[in-house]
């Protein structure tokens, strides 16, 4: 199952670093609910991990079909790891759909557990199986076992009084007890969850029990299996843990802004997958004076966050793809009225609808330029899911501070993918300033003490934030274009090309705090990898892995996307290859090919899914054999490719812990 | 919302140093000195009165007010207003739109707003035309009605704006008009003590586009045989010696009579508080346009509960139960474990 299999002893599992399960079935099987659960007892185990969840759009696609499969990809390790994993080494389909969907992606002599029961006439022909992929070769290689799941859970409750079409409805816990065993999870937390989460329903809490126990019992006493598994715990810094997802991650940073800057938190949004998710949670956690509003469409969400910003509120707004268009008129008014707000993007496949419940990175361009006039704004990406935290948090320090609308970009694999995240420090927070105008800023002509609502702070060049029932500031503000400092009406030519500028000026000036853009691995490597988003985890996978087989490479991941780094020409213009992954058609690559005339390479994939660690090897090797022999290159490319003979697909998991360096120091 | 305590305001207190740019003659001018004059008498303060508006002529109003104010975008002012007035329940609230902002482009927010009954006070100026982009006709125009984008006639059914805001189970509806500024102020002033979504439709003469659209009705020679005014708990009748009223048919349709052939007895008593909003519908149905005897004042005025006060309720409760929110605690609300 792994590369380090150390020998079995006579009755204890076998020791591996690391493996990648994909649990896949019809989207009423609760194969998410049996992800989440291995998932959540593996973190508690203490091992690194990382999840991708993958569900149809549909939410009751026809049973049995294609279009109704619906996975969950975990990958467990025992030391550090930065994505769900490339090729599945297990897969467990509940019916001939699922194995059919997922059995391309799983790696070459890897295992696959089947619920033999659904392998019937009917099931294989909506499956679009002609011969039984069982007899017919087509999982040759693989290690096959067959488990009568639906069978062995009917049986396991039929004492319990469960109707048989119920009772059926517990075989993703049977598969849940089975792999457990199989990976030597501890029983007690399930145990302890199924009993909590149906304590409602009792015979409900005492099926899923049964089944559980029951494949449990059938990994350990069916002379099937061989010996179970164990993945260790990860040697990961010392700390509080938590698993979090990406959506859940970014709520909760809101939360900690809103606190650190003291301000009340008002959400205005409108359901949209997948982006729902941090409206619910928000809205839970009315005790943090957090006030959520479902509006009535997308421009109502983000306008209902523009008022209350007027009156003082943190105003965010979250959305996806088609929101993000719906939001852009009103974007330019917040651009207009210099007001912070907050919008969340969790991109997905578009154009449209596109693919909306599977990810892309291909909002980039609109986020940073998608309004009529000029409208700069800033633009942030989170490179990871427990990285929406300290993202939402720094997006919001710049709205604040710099009085604009920010553009935090998020995606479907960041929001529903799940890692472990060492609890921050709450006190170590960075605190954000709102600064709210309590007086007069100017004195007149006449000596009079009056207000100018766009008078602007010299460094930062922020307008004052002066909210309703402040007496004696009393302004309009408005779409029209303003005169400087007084904030009226003004349609002078000159004026307007001043505000312009000063808004421009404004935004580009953000670009001050920012630290040192960091280059992680090689510094006097030829090759950098240059990401942004949630292509971290696997670029950091690729470049590792080529690293420990001797090559020089280099990466740079960006979460301040725009203004874009003052220090990113110099970085990217001291190597000779720039390679920039995306989950688009090359929307960096072109940025940074138009700003710094670098002749970087787009490296683009637009399927719906990330980037495997494994493509991104593939593109680094070819940008490597290109560049031609250097000192060391000959013995890590033959060392590359003795590792790809006997690992076709080549293993994720793999961790980044290449050294910090400094930028300014090459 | 009023404070007893804060000194009296005038006029010149809610007037704002910027020149006033409608063109001359418009029904605009009528309603900002109505309602400027009207501040003082409500006892609020400018600090903590917002002015919120869309795009069209009727939107410039905010800049003419000395409160805050916000000139948005257009269609949008009502999702704007809800936001500010859930996040701040102490302000005064209030929207000025017009028949294309907030009926055309705008008209999701306007309902949606109605239904949540936020405590807003909308004033809708419908003069039946686009003024700011030149005289295309608007969603209250008329049918057949000739403008720059319908040389062969305007297709398109109009809208009933009061009909509309009582579909959408607004608390408060009511209609009044640019000349009468008595009329327009105490409509107001009842718009602005409801609590909740308050929806008054102004009659405004655009007399550049479309010239004396509503003088049938509102002209003072005219005001007597053709308005009728509303009064809670009275018999609706109207004309120069109140010599027709309405009547409840039994078809439920509201209809003009002579008093003199059904009797004063037989004439429909107003009844704004009625929870069922069918009567207010019916009147609202009385008059097919402003060039029959119409209905103004307060159709409809209920109580129910206001949305941002039941926000804010929701916060102090889940406060209350459980104390303020820890950041530290909800960060470990879903498990944790030590390394």
């Amino acid at each position: 199952m792994t590369d380090t299999a150390a020998a079995p002893t006579s009755s204890g599992p076998i020791n591996i670093d690391k493996v990648v399960i994909r649990f896949a079935g019809d989207s009423g099987d609760g194969m998410q609910l049996t992800g989440d659960r291995f998932t959540s007892v593996s973190a508690g185990f203490g091992n690194d991990l990382s999840t991708m969840p993958d569900f149809p759009a549909e939410i009751r696609a026809p049973a049995g079909t294609l279009a109704g499969v619906s996975a969950f990809q975990v990958h467990i390790s025992d030391h550090d790891i930065t994505t769900p994993g490339d090729a599945p080494d297990v897969l467990v389909a509940m019916n001939p759909a699922a194995l059919r969907a997922e059995l391309a992606i799983v790696r070459p002599s890897g295992t696959v557990i089947l619920n033999s029961d659904t392998f019937d006439e009917r099931n294989l022909k909506k499956a679009g199986y002609v011969e039984d992929p069982r007899h017919d070769g087509t999982l040759a290689g693989h290690t096959v076992y067959e488990v009568p799941m639906s069978s062995l859970t009917v049986e396991s409750v039929k004492d319990l009084g469960v109707k048989p079409r119920d009772a059926d409805r517990s075989k993703n816990f049977f598969a849940l007890g089975l792999i457990s065993w199989m990976y030597t999870r501890p029983v007690e937390p399930t145990v302890a969850w199924i009993t909590k989460r149906f304590a409602s329903r009792p015979q409900v809490a005492n099926a899923n029990l049964a089944a559980f126990r029951a494949g449990h019992a059938f990994g350990e006493t069916a002379e099937l299996f061989d010996h179970p598994y164990e993945v260790k715990p990860a040697h990961l810094p010392s700390g509080t843990y938590t698993n979090i997802t990406g959506n859940t991650a970014l709520a909760w940073g809101l939360v900690a802004a809103g606190q650190q800057a003291g301000l009340p938190i008002f959400l205005g949004s409108y359901p949209i997958t997948p982006a729902s998710d941090i409206l619910h949670e928000l809205s839970k956690h009315k005790r943090f004076g957090i006030r959520t509003f479902q509006a009535e469409d997308e421009i109502a969400g983000i306008g209902a966050a523009i008022g209350a910003a007027f009156g003082g509120h943190l105003g965010v707004t979250t959305t996806s793809g088609p929101g993000l268009s719906l939001k852009a008129e009103a974007l330019g008014l917040a651009v207009s009225l210099e007001l912070p707000l907050l919008l969340v993007d969790i991109q997905r496949g578009g154009p449209s609808t596109g693919l909306p419940t599977k990810t892309e990175a291909a909002d980039l361009m609109q986020a940073i330029y998608g309004r009529h006039g000029e409208a700069p704004l800033p633009v942030l990406a989170a490179r990871s899911p427990a990285d929406c935290f300290d993202a939402a948090i720094e997006a919001v320090r710049i709205a604040v501070t710099y009085r604009t609308p920010v553009i935090l970009l998020s995606d479907g694999y960041l929001a529903n993918g799940a890692e472990p995240w060492r609890l921050p420090d709450v006190a170590t927070l960075p605190t954000i300033e709102p600064d709210f105008a309590t007086g007069t800023n100017h004195v007149d002509e006449d000596g009079n003490e009056t207000f100018q609502p766009y008078k602007r702070d010299p460094e930062t060049l922020a307008r004052p934030w002066a909210v309703p029932g402040t007496p004696g500031l009393m302004h309009r503000v408005g779409g029209i274009e303003k005169a400087d400092g007084t904030g009226n009406i003004s349609y002078d030519p000159r004026n307007h090309e001043k505000m312009v500028h000063l808004r421009a000026d404004k935004v580009a000036g953000i670009a001050r705090d920012y630290p040192a853009t960091e280059v992680e691995g090689d510094e006097d490597a030829a090759v950098l990898v240059l990401g942004w988003g949630s292509t971290w985890g696997s670029i950091g996978a690729a470049v590792k892995q080529l690293r420990a087989d001797g090559h020089k490479v280099a990466r740079c991941h960006l979460t301040h996307l725009f203004p874009l780094p003052h220090d990113l020409g110099d970085v990217l213009r001291r190597f000779e290859r720039v390679l920039v992954p995306e989950m688009n058609l090359g929307q960096l690559s072109r940025l940074v090919r138009a700003e710094y005339l670098v002749d970087a390479t787009s490296i683009s994939k637009v399927q719906g899914l990330p980037f495997t660690g494994g493509e991104i090897e593939a593109h680094i090797l070819d940008a490597l054999r290109a560049l031609g022999p250097s000192d060391g290159a000959q013995e890590a490319l033959a060392r590359t490719e003795a590792r790809l003979a006997t690992t076709p697909a080549p293993p994720a998991g793999v961790t980044l812990a290449v050294a910090g360096a400094d930028a300014e120091d090459a | 919302m009023t404070d007893t305590a804060s000194p009296a305001t005038t006029r010149k207190d809610w007037a704002s140093d910027q020149e006033v740019r409608w063109c001359p003659g418009c029904g605009d001018y009528s309603i900002l000195t109505a309602v400027q004059l009207l501040m003082p008498d409500l006892g609020v303060r400018p600090e903590q009165t917002v002015f919120v508006s869309g795009i069209g002529c009727s939107s410039r109003f905010p800049y003419y007010m000395n409160t805050y104010g916000m000139h948005s975008i257009h269609g949008r002012a009502p999702a704007i207003a809800t936001g500010l007035a859930v996040a701040r329940p102490d302000l005064d609230v209030w929207v000025v739109t017009g028949d294309g902002d907030g009926l055309s482009i705008g008209g999701n927010h306007l309902i949606h707003a109605l239904r949540r009954n936020v405590d807003i006070t909308i004033l809708l100026f419908n003069n039946q035309i686009y003024g700011l982009t030149k005289g295309q006709f608007s969603p209250t125009s008329e049918v057949g009605k000739v403008t720059k984008s319908t040389p062969f006639g305007s297709l398109d059914h109009p809208f009933n704006p009061l009909s509309l805001a009582l579909g959408a189970e607004a608390s408060f509806v009511a209609r009044t008009h640019d000349l009468d500024r008595q009329h327009l102020q105490e409509t107001l002033r009842r718009a602005h003590e409801h609590r909740g979504a308050a929806f008054v439709e102004i009659y405004q003469n655009c007399n550049v586009f479309n010239d004396g659209a509503f003088d049938t009705i509102t002209s003072k020679q005219n005001r007597g045989a053709n308005l009728i005014p509303l009064v809670h708990g009275q018999p609706i009748r109207f004309g120069d010696e109140g010599e027709r009223g309405v009547v409840m048919d039994d078809q439920g349709r509201a209809a003009i009579v002579d008093v003199a052939d059904v009797g004063e007895g037989a004439l429909l008593v107003h009844d704004e508080e009625r929870p069922d909003p069918s009567l207010a519908f019916a009147l609202s149905r009385l008059a097919p346009g402003p060039t029959a005897p119409t209905p103004v004042g307060v159709f409809r005025a209920v109580e129910r509960a206001e949305y941002a006060e039941q926000v804010s309720a929701q916060l102090a409760a889940a406060q209350t139960d459980a104390g303020p929110g820890e950041l530290s605690q909800l960060l470990t609300s879903g498990g944790t474990w030590e390394v």
